[in-house]
């Protein structure tokens, strides 16, 4: 079981009470409709910490990275993190932290080292320091150098996202968010994205919320989990703990005792 | 200040200079294009052996297309991104929007500068009209200038497409499309219909094409096919002073709307991919 040293006593995200609704009508004339996607969220992860966020689709998971990421405003509740609160610090907090998404977002015409380049200067690294340490994180996440001049359309998924957890560690950042880094990836990536989020976690004490479908994965990276279904964060705790609550067997059963929800099987595999 | 503003800035040249690179093929394609549309409307000039007409049509179709490719690139920008799927990740990068969109502006200009002269030079080649007396110096000063005024422009139109992301691409096009009707680039405003005629006030190509035909010579009662009488850039301040007036307002403007859209865009979800 993954446990945190005691020292790292820090908070490093604090949401409290979260709230977020979409509106939108199905026509012109047709009133506004409201969904709830985040019903008040409270959740605290400390410095080093990882945090697994857990929920079948529609439960609120992007939805709250996407707030934590700057780039969706919440309808009420607070969030602090490293230090800083939203909105207020959004322009500190952006050069601390980095973000994978489920889908790679790149220009898919470039190279991935164009695209890390682009990506190192847009937050003020000098290129060859940039260069130097993407090729390294690439080498150990597996890629072959060889391929780094090649467009990025030619590159299976697999190496995609891997490019992906390159361009957002290029600033070294304290602070990490993943949403679902390891959806769609074949065994070997998935097993080579997680061993090198351990061995970062391990060298710089990064902090990492994680948001995934997948169970194993999330036994295995995360400190602690949460248990996301409807908006609401229903349970939260070590697997451990979570299964214990749940007296069950297995993560998957604890998750569908404690929500009343199962995972699509589409989910599952993915 | 070189981390913070000016690294950030030349990124955005950077990624749309390979961009433009990796897509050279289409850019060939589009330029050969751009020179072939441009002979033929000037060789309605030609054809009426008119110098005058053939001047006016060469140097209409010449700065509407350095003025068309500067707005497409800044109002197309986020549409672009929006297309690659990486418009989150830009709007997350501790980067403001005026080093964003400043960027997004520099490699507009650079490419709509270099794209012009090589029409230019194209059409020269292509169909024999002498620019010899055109200040044409003078040319470039205010296409520079009038540059400001359709980077405001721009700014505001690259909302659409972060408002709307199903129609929003589209509706930059129609904002051009009405630009070119009210600016008289290849005949007088007083063609217009009365109830338009006063648009072309309100846009800077109108100024921009009343100083450079002054610049070339084109309407001088003493030029001839052979020689034009440019006139000097000092006859020409008041278009350029309202052509820089209108870069004054439009680009703080356009800031400020691109800005509000943002803020919008962040409430409703509309950043995400698929809007």
């Amino acid at each position: 079981m993954l446990t945190l040293e005691s020292t790292k006593t820090q908070l490093a995200i604090e949401v409290s009470d979260l709230k977020k609704v979409f509106r939108k009508r199905d026509g012109l004339r047709a009133p506004l409709k409201e969904e709830w996607a985040l019903k008040g969220v409270s959740f605290q992860v400390r410095e080093g910490e990882t945090y697994g966020l857990l929920g079948p689709n529609g439960s609120g998971k992007s939805t709250l990275i996407r707030i934590l990421s700057t780039l969706l405003t919440p309808d009420g509740g607070t969030v602090r993190m490293l230090g800083h609160t939203l909105p207020e610090g959004e322009r500190e907090l952006r050069r601390k932290m980095g973000r994978v998404s489920v889908d790679a977002a790149f220009y898919k015409k470039l190279s991935p080292r164009e695209n890390l380049l682009y990506a190192a200067q847009l937050y003020g690294l000098e290129p060859r320091t940039a260069e130097k340490r993407a090729m390294q994180i690439l080498e150990q996440l597996g890629l072959e150098s060889r391929r780094f001049g090649d467009p990025i359309e030619e590159m299976s998924r697999g190496m995609q996202q891997k490019i992906a957890i390159a361009r957002a560690l290029l600033i070294n950042p304290p602070l990490l968010l993943l949403d679902e880094p390891t959806t769609g990836l074949d065994p070997k990536s998935r097993r080579d994205v997680q061993a090198f989020l351990e061995d970062l976690r391990a060298r710089e004490g990064t902090t990492i919320l994680l948001t995934t479908h997948d169970m194993a994965e999330a036994e295995r990276l995360s400190h602690r989990i949460g248990f996301l279904a409807h908006g609401r964060l229903v349970a939260e705790g070590t697997a451990n703990e979570l299964k214990q609550k749940a007296g069950t067997e297995s993560l998957e059963e604890a998750f569908i005792a404690l929500t009343g929800e199962a995972f699509d099987e589409e989910e599952l595999e993915s | 200040m070189f981390e913070r503003y000016i690294r950030p800035m030349w990124a955005f040249v950077f990624r749309d200079w390979h961009l433009t690179r990796r897509y050279m093929s289409w850019v060939v394609v589009f330029v050969f294009y751009a020179i072939v549309n441009s002979a033929t409307i000037a060789l309605i000039g030609k054809a009426q052996d008119d110098f005058r007409l053939t001047l006016t049509l060469l140097l209409g179709v010449l700065l509407w297309s350095f003025l068309s490719a500067m707005y497409n690139e800044i109002a197309n920008s986020i549409s672009y991104e929006r297309w690659e799927g990486t418009l989150e990740y830009t709007f997350m990068a501790p980067v403001s929007r005026l080093i964003h969109l400043s960027g997004v502006s520099l490699f507009a200009v650079i490419f709509s500068v270099i794209r012009t002269i090589v029409i230019l030079v194209g059409l020269v080649l292509f169909i024999q009209v002498s620019v010899n007396g055109a200040n044409l110096l003078g040319v470039l000063v205010v296409l520079l200038v009038a540059s400001l005024a359709f980077m405001g422009l721009g700014l505001m139109a690259a909302i659409l497409p972060v408002m709307s992301p199903e129609n929003g691409a589209q509706a930059t096009n129609i904002f051009q499309g009405i630009l070119l009707l009210v600016s008289g680039i290849y005949y007088p405003v007083s063609v217009l219909p009365s109830w338009v005629q006063p648009l072309a006030y309100l846009s800077p190509a109108t100024y921009a094409l009343e100083a450079c035909r002054k610049l070339m010579g084109i309407n001088h009662p003493d030029s001839t096919s052979d020689k034009l009488v440019g006139a000097p850039l000092s006859s020409v301040l008041p278009e350029l002073g309202i052509l820089l007036l209108m870069g004054v307002v439009l680009i703080p403007l356009g800031l400020w709307v691109f800005h509000t859209a943002e803020m919008w865009a962040k409430r409703t979800g509309k950043l995400k991919r698929t809007g």
